[in-house]
Formats: C-alpha cells, structure tokens, sequence
C-alpha cells in the first residue's frame, strides 16, 4: 500500500498534474531559458535539486517550522539550495552558468517550488514528499526539455549543438527569440486542450450510451 | 544624462520585462482579465520595484561586499520586509492609495520580475540614480505590457472564439504576438 502510494506521487507530477502544460506554474524560468535543449537540462537539474533538496527539509521539519512564519522559512530554506546550485553550476560549468545568468537564482520565485512546500511538503511524511518532489520536478524538466528542443530544432536547426537538416535548412530565428517562447508554449497548451476536450467528450459518449443502455 | 535616458528606454521597451526577459508572468497570465485591476498592479509594481531598487542599493554598498553569497537570502528577505512596513504606513497615512494598491503588495514581493529587478541591477553594477531609473523604466514597462494584455482579453471576451483556444493558450499566444511587436524597438538602439 505505501509503496504504491509513493509511486502514485511520483507519477502523477510527470503527467496527470504535470506543473507546466496542466497546473501551469512556473513559466519564467519556463520560457526563458529554453531557446536551446541543453540550457534547458541545466535548468530542469537545478530546479531538480533545489525542489528535491527543500521537499525533504521542510517535511523533516514540518513539526518545528511555526505556522505563522512557515512561508518566510520555506522561502530562506529554498534560497539557500538555490545559492548552492548558482555557485555548483559555477564550478562545474561555467559556460552553460553564463548563459543562464540572472535566471539560477530567480529560481527562488518559482512558484512551483513554494507551491510544493506550501501544499505537499508541509502536510505529509519525508518520503512522501520527497517523492512528490521528484515528481514534480521530473515532470518540469520534460516539459523544459520538449519545449527546448522544439525550439532549438525549428530555431537553429539543431538539438544539442548536433545539426540536423544540413546546409540547406532555413532557420526559423523567431522560434530562439522570445516570441517563440510565447508560441511553442500556446502551441502545446493548446494541444494539451484538445487532448482534455476529447476525453471529456468520450467519457460523456459513454455515459450517455451507458445512460440509453438502462 | 543621456545613460539615465538609456537606461529608462531600454528597460521600458527594448528589454521590457514580460515580453523579453519573461519576469513576472504570474500575474501577467492570471490578473490581467480587467484593464482596471490590472493598472493596479502595475503601480503597485512599480512602486515595489522603486523599493526595491533602493534596497538593493544599500545592501550591495554596505552589506553584501563582505559577503556576496549572501545576496539571494538577503534580497528576499530585506525587500519582503521593507515592502511589509511600507504597506503599513502607507495603511496609516493614505488610506485611498491603500485600497488602490494595497491588497497586491504582499503578493508582489515574490514575482520574480522583483528579485529579477534586484539581481539584473546588481550584474549590471548600476549606482543609485541609476538603479532608481531602471527601476521606473522597468515598472512603467510591466504596466504597458499588463494593461495590452488586458486589453486584448476584454476584447475578446465579447468575440466567437472556439472553445479550444479559449484560456491561457490563448494568451501565450497573444503574448507571443505583443513580444514580436516589441521586437521592433530592438532597433531604436542599434548605434549604441
């Protein structure tokens, strides 16, 4: 029984309550550094860390933390992975790290990470919510990764610095540009409407015919 | 003279803050349905980011220089609480401002176009007057962007719009359309 359920938490965040293309959070970060796949993982591994990290704190302590002050504490608490992450990525890549610049630490305002701690973290068991973060972090960094890539291969004509289509290729530069952020993404959602937009229409045909049957 | 001009043009309209940098789309996505809510926004935006402006000053010139890797926690926490007293004593002596702007206030102080405001002026190393102009630039900006959306929504509230597109991809979309229009002002700077 636990085992399934902390299986269900993780992967309800990669599909069913997928952050970016169903809940919607965290769109700065989203959309800004997605002009290429590999500024994109860097992004959805920081993200990663910082969400993991601060999950498996927060529900550790979630006895001690006051209810008054809890959102001022989870925030101190996130800004601290986060620095960690800004100074890791320093040493380890710096050239991904400059490119990214100012968006690792505004990795703080993401309103998925304190959307986590304020609505699962704070409330269920370390496992748990470690697990829900993994999750829900997973789920981000697919979609920054789908959303780089679209980007990267209509925009440059290239995935990971690979080129895919030769000489000949035309690229499309406004998809690299922030009005390709815009569109990719209003593109997606609308996709992720249709799919929603036809199930409900299934699941009422078969309520209807289940209805005509009795 | 002409920088503090520069600065003012660049962060209102050539490097706005929503359609080219991204900050700030929380409330760009989900408050701008009414165009008189969200000009309340805006200002108060604008005002929390003067606030900001000055704070980030005082602690990049007297706090952070022994200990930079402090900066993040310290922003966060400095602005936050500054932006809290102000909303008491701006509840104490102006009741009207309070009510025009007063309840967006503590929600403001985390959108990331604040701490992205702190963070670009510090990487940009901007002196006071300088900080405080591309706070305005950069507040007047998100207003413009704000209210245009806005007006867009109101807009097509009132047209036959299919149901699929209806909601925020409908928005991103618009959006993408507004930032390729703000794409044209890339070239007013191209001497420079």
């Amino acid at each position: 029984m636990k085992k399934n359920q902390s299986q269900e938490e993780f992967i309800k965040g990669i599909w069913r309550d997928n952050p970016v293309f169903v809940q919607v959070l965290g769109m700065c970060p989203m959309l800004a550094v997605t002009n290429s796949a590999i500024n994109a993982i860097a992004m959805g591994m920081a993200t990663f860390f910082v969400l993991v990290g601060s999950s498996f704190l927060v529900s550790t302590f979630r006895h001690v933390i006051p209810k008054q002050v809890r959102i001022s504490c989870f925030i101190i608490i996130i800004a601290t992975f986060v620095t960690i992450a800004d100074y890791t990525l320093l040493a380890l890549v710096p050239a991904v790290h400059k490119e990214l610049g100012a968006f690792i630490p505004l990795i703080v305002a993401n309103c998925l990470i304190l959307g986590r701690q304020e609505a699962f973290a704070s409330r269920y068991p370390t496992k748990l919510a470690v697990m829900d973060a993994m999750g829900m972090a997973s789920g981000f960094l697919l979609a920054l990764l789908s959303l780089g890539s679209i980007r990267e291969i209509l925009g440059d004509g290239a995935l990971f610095g690979i080129n895919l289509f030769g000489e000949n290729f035309e690229p499309w530069v406004i998809m690299i540009l922030p009005p390709g952020g815009f569109l990719t993404l209003g593109v997606i959602l609308l996709f992720f409407n249709w799919f929603k937009l036809k199930k409900d229409e299934f699941l009422e045909d078969v309520a209807a015919a289940e209805r005509g049957g009795n | 003279m002409d920088n503090l001009l520069w600065i003012f043009i660049s962060a209102l309209l050539v490097n706005n803050f929503v359609l080219t940098y991204f900050l700030g789309l929380c409330p760009f996505l989900g408050v701008s349905n009414s165009l008189e809510t969200s000009a309340r926004l805006g200002l108060a935006t604008t005002f929390v980011m003067l606030v900001t402006a000055v704070c980030a000053w005082v602690l990049n010139t007297y706090v952070l220089i022994h200990a930079p890797y402090l900066r993040l926690i310290c922003f966060i926490v400095v602005i936050a609480s500054t932006v809290q007293f102000i909303e008491m004593l701006i509840k104490k002596l102006s009741p009207a401002l309070f009510r025009a702007m007063g309840i967006f206030l503590p929600l403001i102080t985390t959108n990331c176009a604040i701490l992205g405001l702190a963070i670009f002026a510090t990487n940009r190393g901007y002196g006071f007057w300088e900080g405080i102009v591309y706070a305005l630039g950069a507040g007047i900006g998100f207003t413009l962007a704000l209210v245009l959306l806005a007006g867009l929504r109101e807009e097509s509230e009132l047209s036959n719009i299919p149901k699929l597109i209806k909601g925020t991809a409908m928005n991103l979309i618009i959006a993408g359309i507004l930032s390729m229009a703000f794409m044209g002002f890339a070239g007013l700077f191209s001497s420079t």
